[in-house]
């Protein structure tokens, strides 16, 4: 069954300069229970899609136009009340810095109560045993209820965050760069955490810069550029078999443990985003661009089932 | 700072969205203004400011656009004369506590350790006197005469310099350009010179225009209390006192003017200093 | 022959005492930052230096440029004890010993053009006049790709994105004809997609000039890809250092297989090492080997005696209990 259908969703900021489109013309759909993985570089919007699932754009930004379709209904068109009710008990976030989302001065377990109540009436007493039972599923001890978010470590702390973000028992968790202050060994341990939870009926939207991690963790992979999704599909082909030339010059560019291989320079700089390049955004990076790539946006195609916006692949 | 909170006060109601542009714009037309009355002071004012110039305490008409004093004279004419001891008191104090107190603060706070904890007592005893109450038994000591009152007035303000300069170059000396600088071998003088000094450089100006502010007012009750010039010279607060015995009888016009330029030139530094630090503001720093 | 060679390095910092710990007159206590650290680094040799944050592999490097005064230890740099070396001699041997800093941003001064960034260290150690540095500034500029070189030498740092900011901070460093380059994190701040390009200058300078380097990174990947050899720290220790790819293929020390199972890649191995709980204070270090409160294999003897670095150039390990497998 499918939890959410974005389509053709474009979330644009107003600067001095001129209109970014961080997002352009996105369409994305996410089935229950999968773990989909959308990756790229900074500036590419992957958080600004992420923020716009929420609705959490405000101005500069603005969602100029598209569809954001939970579980049938439009999001978009809820009211900010109603909004405020599907943040937490339908969809949850957890963001990169845990300590700018924790309130210092209140301790874990009160912090969690309070976000349970303020969605459900429940009782004090079970509200506290529901905490702990959701400290445990992320592995952390019982006790650290009575614990102050200063008096745990990083990854710690990241925990309590998805600990909070499941504990409305969201349907769809949305996870920005969460382990990016973190090192590998609580990485793959929160990784792990998240990963299990799809198991639990819940989908996973994991945003990183971190190809290699996206591509071990997630069942499908989006790979975005400047705004757009320039090609998305199952994680082991997409990285076996890359179509679009930026995914290509994306894999060959990070250093890999496992694989013997000298990397590969992708040339040029990513785009400035106010006055992005002419037709294809990729193209002055592209090692295969055509004169077509110049001129006009390419469309978008679908190649042995993966979506890939790519002229190469235009038939 | 008074004046710089009622700059904000006082502008902010005027235009609502004023940025930090528009405030500075301000500044610099009334700070611009005063200034070039007092270069031209002898040919706008009508009348010389020390000679009797029409009836005694004759209230504001054509002839004396501010009326006349108790001796006669125009105030027109010594409102504009009077903008000059003022401007040239202020900017040389200011100019001499800039002088002594950001090269000490920079050095102290660069440099740390017991040297820093001395100067900070003693710059910190300063600070903590009213800055005209100070100004006065300084002035007092010396005596009275423009050149003591710049003394005294730079003397108050090395401390504004020094405390911010101190801070700021604590803050910086621990930046990671200052370590790279170092990795390459830099002294002790070139970090300072290079790579601390020109990041202090717009705060220092924030300081200079708001300490500016602050001092014209000193410099007036100063003057009010006749520690800076003597009859007949037209200063702003030495005419606010001379005028001051004939208010209750209903002869307004001899202070209100005087003071109403002390404000306005204190409010235009209050602006360029505020608007200046609104648009540098360190948390704006790219 | 070794370029480098740190014998015993210890850094302690003392720790902030609170209000009443003054009151009852406590007695100071010590992050140990550096713990006793040993290693050598040949002529021409890449030693990356790799492990979680707050494991002290920073403050190594900072030791070894000088920017922080070892607790105790020695540095040799070219078989000359650095420490006990005469002021002016010290100048020259932090002349051929260069840092590259992890944050672009941070690293550069903001109110200083490009080009002064070059021509600085030219004109400390007065190797060029004014105009003689100008020229190699340009030149340094263009050769770690910031073309044309005039151009970039009038710009501001926040005219330049993180990987130029980066590549003026290689260019600082290179542009002394150093002989020894500690990268401290050099490319973890910079995009994905152009960390590639900032790996590859500073190989070409290693090879152009028979650099040595120490490689400061958390990322193995990273470190294995630059490094010949991979020395990995835990709580101010190394415990293993040797080849990169007999430690990669063959760890010994169950830390080191621990971070290898953790390493996100496109071609995952099968290993599976346990690891318990959070990185113990380093205030209060555990007795015996530091790493046996999450070690799956700590017994007795662990908790009690702290294992030495045990082995050869080609791979040393510390660990009663070192493990026996292979990684393909």
């Amino acid at each position: 069954m499918m939890v959410l259908d974005i389509k053709n969703l474009s979330t644009h900021y107003h600067s001095r300069r001129g209109t970014i489109k961080a997002v352009d013309r996105v369409s994305l759909k996410i089935e229950e229970k999968e773990f989909v993985g959308i990756v790229g570089e900074s500036g590419c919007g992957k958080s600004t899609l992420a923020f716009s699932i929420m609705r959490l754009i405000s101005p500069p930004g603005e969602i100029v136009e598209g569809e954001i379709l939970f579980r049938g209904r439009d999001l978009l068109k809820l009211s900010e009340e109603e909004m405020r009710r599907v943040r937490g008990k339908e969809i949850g976030m957890v963001f990169q810095d845990p300590m700018t989302s924790l309130d210092p001065l209140e301790k874990i377990g009160d912090q969690i109560i309070e976000t349970i109540q303020m969605h459900e009436e429940v009782d004090k007493r079970s509200a506290l045993e529901k905490a702990e039972e959701l400290l445990e599923s992320v592995g952390l001890p019982r006790n650290r209820v009575n614990y102050y978010p200063h008096q745990l470590s990083g990854g710690q702390r990241q925990r309590v965050m998805i600990a909070l973000a499941i504990a409305l028992n969201p349907t769809l968790l949305i996870a920005d760069e969460p382990t990016t202050a973190l090192d590998v060994i609580v990485q793959e341990k929160i990784m792990n955490i998240l990963k299990g939870m799809t198991s639990e009926g819940r989908s996973i939207i994991l945003i990183t810069h971190d190809f290699s991690l996206a591509s071990e963790k997630s069942d499908r992979i989006v790979i975005m550029y400047a705004g757009w999704i320039v090609e998305m599909g199952e994680s082991s082909k997409l990285v076996n078999e890359p179509l679009h030339p930026y995914t290509k010059g994306l894999l060959d560019s990070v250093p890999d443990l496992w694989l013997d291989r000298k990397i590969k320079t992708m040339p040029g700089l990513p785009p400035d985003l106010v006055n992005p390049p002419r037709g294809c955004k990729f193209h002055p990076r592209c090692p295969k661009a055509m004169d077509v790539c110049k001129e006009r946006e390419p469309t978008d195609a679908t190649v042995n089932g993966r979506f890939v916006k790519c002229w190469l692949y235009e038939v | 700072m008074i004046v710089k909170n009622l700059a904000t006060r006082i502008f902010k109601p005027i235009i609502p969205e004023a940025e930090g542009r528009n405030m500075v714009i301000a500044g610099l037309a009334i700070v611009s203004i005063i200034l070039f009355m007092a270069i031209f002071a002898d040919i706008i004012a009508p009348y010389n400011p020390t000679k009797f110039s029409g009836k005694p305490l004759s209230p504001p008409s054509p002839s004396n656009l501010m009326g006349t004093d108790n001796l006669g004279r125009d105030v027109f004419s010594r409102v504009i004369h009077g903008s000059r001891v003022v401007l040239m008191v202020v900017f040389s104090a200011s100019a001499v506590s800039m002088a002594i107190g950001v090269p000490i603060g920079l050095i102290s706070g660069y440099f740390g350790g017991k040297l820093d904890r001395a100067i900070s007592m003693i710059m910190d005893s300063m600070y903590a006197f009213p800055s005209l109450i100070l100004a006065i038994a300084i002035a007092a000591v010396l005596g009275p005469s423009v050149f003591n009152a710049v003394i005294a007035i730079s003397v108050v303000y090395v401390p504004t310099y020094f405390r911010m300069t101190r801070g700021q170059t604590l803050s910086l000396k621990s930046r990671l350009f200052v370590e790279a600088a170092r990795a390459s071998g830099a002294g002790n003088l070139r970090i300072m010179r290079k790579y601390i000094f020109p990041n202090l450089v717009t705060t220092v100006i924030v300081v200079f225009s708001l300490s500016i502010a602050d001092a014209i007012l000193t410099e007036a009750g100063l003057s009010f209390l006749g520690f800076i010039v003597s009859a007949p010279t037209p200063d702003w607060g030495f005419d606010l006192s001379s005028g001051r015995p004939y208010l209750p009888s209903g002869y307004w016009w001899m202070i209100t003017f005087p003071g109403a330029m002390v404000m306005i030139l204190a409010l235009g530094f209050a602006l360029i200093g505020e608007g200046l630090s609104e648009l540098y503001a360190p948390g704006r720093e790219r | 022959m070794e370029i480098l060679r740190v014998e015993n390095l210890k850094k302690y910092f003392p720790v902030q005492k609170s209000f009443i710990e003054v009151l009852l007159s406590k007695e100071l206590k010590f992050i140990k930052a550096v713990d006793g650290v040993s290693f050598g680094v040949k002529k021409g040799e890449i030693l990356s230096l790799v492990g979680e944050s707050g494991c002290g592999k920073t403050t190594v490097g900072r030791l070894i440029t000088g920017l922080e005064e070892p607790t105790d230890g020695k540095i040799y740099f070219k078989g000359e004890d650095v420490s006990k070396l005469p002021k002016d001699r010290r100048k020259e041997i932090y002349r051929s010993i260069q840092i590259i800093f992890q944050d672009p941003y941070a690293s550069l001064n903001p109110r200083m053009k490009i080009g002064e960034h070059i021509t600085d260290p030219l004109l400390i150690h007065d190797i060029a006049d004014n105009d003689t540095a100008r020229k190699m500034a340009i030149e340094m500029l263009e050769r770690v790709g910031l073309v044309p070189g005039e151009q970039f030498f009038n710009r501001l740092p926040y005219q330049l994105s993180g990987g130029q900011r980066q590549r003026v901070a290689i260019a600082r460093a290179m542009v002394l004809n150093p002989e020894f380059i500690v990268a401290d994190e050099a490319v973890s701040m910079i995009d994905v997609s152009l960390r590639a390009a900032i790996l590859n200058l500073l190989l070409s300078f290693k090879e152009e000039y028979n650099l040595s380097m120490l490689f400061i990174t958390h990322d193995l990947s990273v470190a294995k890809l630059v490094g010949e050899r991979i020395a990995v720290m835990y709580l101010g220790r190394i415990v293993e250092i040797g080849d990169v790819d007999d430690v990669i293929h063959h760890p010994k020390h169950p830390y080191t297989a621990a971070l290898l199972s953790a390493v996100p890649s496109f071609d995952k191995r099968d290993l599976k090492v346990d690891i318990r709980g959070d990185v113990s204070n380093p205030i209060d270090l555990p007795s015996g080997c530091r790493y046996n409160p999450r070690c799956p294999f700590a017994d007795d003897k662990c908790k009690e005696s702290e294992p030495e670095l045990e082995g050869d150039d080609f791979h040393s390990f510390a660990c009663w209990h070192p493990l026996d497998i292979e990684v393909e």
